[in-house]
């Protein structure tokens, strides 16, 4: 297929039907609207469902009742509104139901600003809503790649029956770039019948299946702790995902950076490499699970002196490079929000100064 | 090589659609692309502007401070976003509505009356497409008749705007190419 | 001879938790049998709330998903969107629906989604112990209202059933009760109705059931149900509210 010019929400939009998610509710807010405005009029084209819930709330049980009954469904929303559905996504990752959220992230903390931001790092990673659940979550650099996470997104949710997050920012959702839908990445929804109430007629059984997150039972809760567990040890052993750029010679700084503030990271590096000084940089692609082991290796080469987490936000992701670096170099943050991207100059003003 | 135009202007002054014809444009003529809009509050009828991308390789920094070049619709825009604009660059200004100009002296400067030209036409809707038209025949970003190309494809659907649109071409590519270049410092 | 009285097919043989006279037992098995009566336990999914019914998915033999507090409407929208073959039912107190799912209730009766809700009215939060809920009569005593309800700082408790029915979207809005047989059979006989409705694909239907809480309202079994009639009842008037057959009256005069 020959690519086409598109906004990145309209882009992650059709992502989602190409890959074969037909359910789509949501809820106004800038800077993802044009989501629901393109979805409003393509759903009904494909005989999908597509309905403006009353709140983000709201939208959050649409989403679990739809995914519990076993169908395909995303939503899209903005930092607060992801603060709204995350009550939501607590139960349903509780209840084991996959189902896609993409967070087209703008400044907060409150209601901030609508320029793009980083600044929902943790309550994407740690967890926003309550509870030990973790979410799969996948940060796009570019229109393109949000096309393609959208796109494996819905087997993975299903892989895992957990929520995934696609964690871009304003400026990935209003980017126009040429994009293209790979045909390869459609999949089949899995099969549900072991587990969805989508009607003991339609599976052909006699017995009742239960969507809960209640366990009322201290050990049969622990249990099921227990199992959550080991599907978030799972995907932080299959499902690590990361882009290394310009480290395979040796550099001097290491740069930790993903999403948009990630690209304006690899202008910086290219113009860096010019001067003769080389900067290698991890962008993670999955921030949960977190690429540990090769931001580890990567700062532990010979030559590196000082590993860089750059981020549009005030010292989120730099936890987790510490945590990964372990104490092996010395692990500085840069970053800038509100709608500040830091620039090119910016950045190799900071690498300087580090070296 | 790496590329930049921003469009400025009031919002309603096809600002966007301007660059997203260009962007488009790039694409198909094999460049790497990224359109970037300025969005929020000051999509209102404030000032409106988007900077175009075009690079052969795969495009870092979305975010531009400075621009190669500048295609400025009303007064506001031109005076924000001239200083910016690197030295060599095309400065168009749409002359109809600024009687200022850029003070820029190494940049080639190139005045436009795209908003009369269009009114002259039978609508001032299309000084965008004048203003573009100038701009690539100017700066010879990219290829001409594959802007033209661009054009047509987007209005195709809306054919009664088509012989407009085509005119604003013409006339925005006379009206750049009739102007000597500026010596630039 | 044959059986003459057997528990609901949609109910599972399991010992309820509700206590001593409470009517959650009446209102479940009104449901199972209407369930049974209509031949749709394999397409039927239920929903329950975060209240007393939480663990109503224990009781019935169908499909159930368990939903957050006063959620349940938006999960029923968004089952019955993506699959409108099935057959949805929210089961909500008073706490759920008409406090903090107040907003979801409004809209999924306004949509029209096509499922319906059975709404226990007991004038008080039960499984938390007892708390005031906004149908709690004014002057009645509960834990967050040791003194009674007072009106000036909580205002007047709120009739659901009312002003669901003040929205211009068709629907099917019921209040009944299970104090005493004739309203029990009433009460299946709306059930019923409200079911209908929806498998014909026809409006949202919302049954309120007016109920009794003997445990949290100190009083014997007979004593709630006394007071039920006597100070319930007249500020919570039974009957339909509207019927999707008036909207067609209405709209045919138009």
């Amino acid at each position: 297929m020959a690519k086409v010019l598109m906004k990145g929400n309209e882009a992650i939009g059709e992502a989602a039907i190409r890959a074969g998610c037909l359910n789509y509710f949501a809820y106004p807010i800038t800077p993802q609207s044009e989501v629901a405005e393109y979805l409003a009029r393509r759903m009904p084209e494909v005989n999908g469902v597509f309905l403006q819930g009353e709140s983000e709330v709201a939208v959050g049980y649409m989403l679990f009742g739809a995914a519990g009954a076993g169908e395909r469904v995303f939503t899209t929303s903005s930092s607060p509104g992801v603060s709204l559905m995350s009550e939501a996504i607590s139960y349903i990752a509780g209840a084991q139901c996959p189902a896609v959220f993409v967070n087209i992230i703008r400044g907060g903390p409150g209601l901030g600003g609508i320029l793009p931001s980083q600044g929902d790092y943790f309550q994407s990673v740690k967890g926003g809503g309550h509870g030990d659940y973790r979410m799969l979550v996948m940060a796009p650099a570019s229109v393109q790649e949000a096309v393609e996470m959208v796109m494996t997104a819905f087997p993975l949710a299903e892989k895992y029956r957990n929520p995934v997050m696609i964690l871009g920012d304003g400026l990935i959702g209003q980017m126009m770039e040429p994009v293209e839908f790979p045909e390869h990445l459609r999949s089949e929804p899995s099969k549900k019948d072991d587990w969805a109430t989508n009607g003991m007629d339609t599976r052909k059984s006699a017995t009742r299946n239960l969507v809960k997150s209640l366990y009322l039972d201290p050990e049969a809760l622990n249990n099921h702790n227990l199992l959550l567990k080991s599907k978030y040890d799972r995907m932080k052993q299959e499902e690590v995902r990361y882009e290394s750029y310009n480290a395979e010679g040796e550099y001097q700084a290491l740069i930790v950076s993903y999403g948009t503030m990630s690209r304006v990271c690899r202008t910086a590096i290219d113009h860096l490499k010019e001067e003769g000084i080389e900067v290698g940089m991890i962008r993670p692609q999955t921030v949960f699970p977190f690429p540990e082991k090769a931001i580890h290796e990567a700062a532990s080469k010979e030559n590196c002196r000082v590993v860089l987490s750059i981020e549009m936000s005030m010292g989120q992701m730099v936890e987790d490079v510490e945590r990964a670096v372990m104490g092996k170099r010395p692990v500085k943050w840069y970053g800038k929000c509100g709608g500040e991207v830091p620039t090119p100059e910016e950045i190799i003003e900071v690498v300087k100064e580090h070296l | 090589m790496q590329s930049e135009v921003m469009f400025a202007g009031f919002g309603g002054q096809g600002i966007l659609m301007c660059g997203k014809l260009l962007a488009h444009t790039a694409m198909q003529v094999g460049y790497e692309v990224a359109w970037i809009p300025s969005y929020g509050p000051e999509m209102r009828g404030g000032t409106a502007y988007c900077t175009v991308v075009i690079s052969d390789r795969p495009i870092g920094s979305p975010i531009i401070k400075n621009p190669a070049h500048l295609v400025a619709m009303n007064r506001p825009s031109l005076e924000k976003f001239a200083p910016v604009v690197k030295p060599g660059g095309v400065i168009l200004v749409n002359e109809s509505l600024i009687p200022v100009r850029s003070g820029r002296e190494d940049v080639d400067e190139i005045l436009v009356p795209a908003t009369g030209i269009a009114k002259e036409l039978g609508s001032v809707k299309a000084a965008n497409i004048v203003a573009l038209s100038a701009f690539v025949a100017r700066s010879g970003i990219v290829d001409f008749e594959a802007m033209r190309e661009a054009v047509r494809e987007e209005f195709s659907g809306k054919e009664k705007f088509l012989p407009l649109n085509m005119a604003a071409i013409d006339a925005g590519r006379k009206s750049a190419l009739e102007q000597p270049e500026t010596e630039t410092a | 001879m044959g059986k003459t009285f057997q528990k609901p097919e949609a109910l599972t043989d399991v010992h309820t938790h509700y206590c001593p006279g409470c009517t959650h037992g009446v209102i479940h098995r009104l449901v199972g049998e209407v369930i049974d009566e209509l031949g749709i336990r394999g397409r039927t999914v239920g929903i329950a709330p975060v209240g007393c019914a939480v663990l109503a998915y224990n009781y019935f033999s169908c499909d159930f998903q368990e939903a957050a507090h006063g959620r349940a409407p938006a999960m029923a929208t968004g089952i019955k969107r993506v699959r409108p073959d099935l057959m949805v039912f929210t089961y909500q107190g008073d706490g759920d629906l008409a406090s903090i799912g107040m907003g979801e209730i409004i809209h999924a009766a306004n949509r029209g989604e096509k499922f319906t809700a059975i709404f226990v009215n007991n004038a008080v939060y039960g499984m938390t112990g007892g708390q005031m809920a906004p149908t709690t009569m004014p002057g009645q005593r509960t834990t967050t209202s040791p003194l009674g309800r007072n009106t000036e700082e909580t205002g007047m408790p709120i009739r659901v059933a009312e002003l669901l029915s003040s929205l211009a979207t068709e629907g099917y809005i019921t209040r009944q009760t299970v104090i005493k047989p004739k309203f029990i059979n009433r009460t299946k006989k709306a059930l019923k109705k409200a079911f209908t409705y929806q498998m014909e694909g026809r409006c949202f239907s919302l049954v309120e059931v007016v109920s009794t809480c003997p445990t949290n309202w100190g009083m014997t079994p007979l004593d709630a149900i006394k007071w039920t009639e006597e100070t319930l009842l007249p500020y919570f008037p039974l009957g339909d509210f509207k019927t999707p057959e008036e909207a067609e009256a209405v709209s045919a005069n138009a």
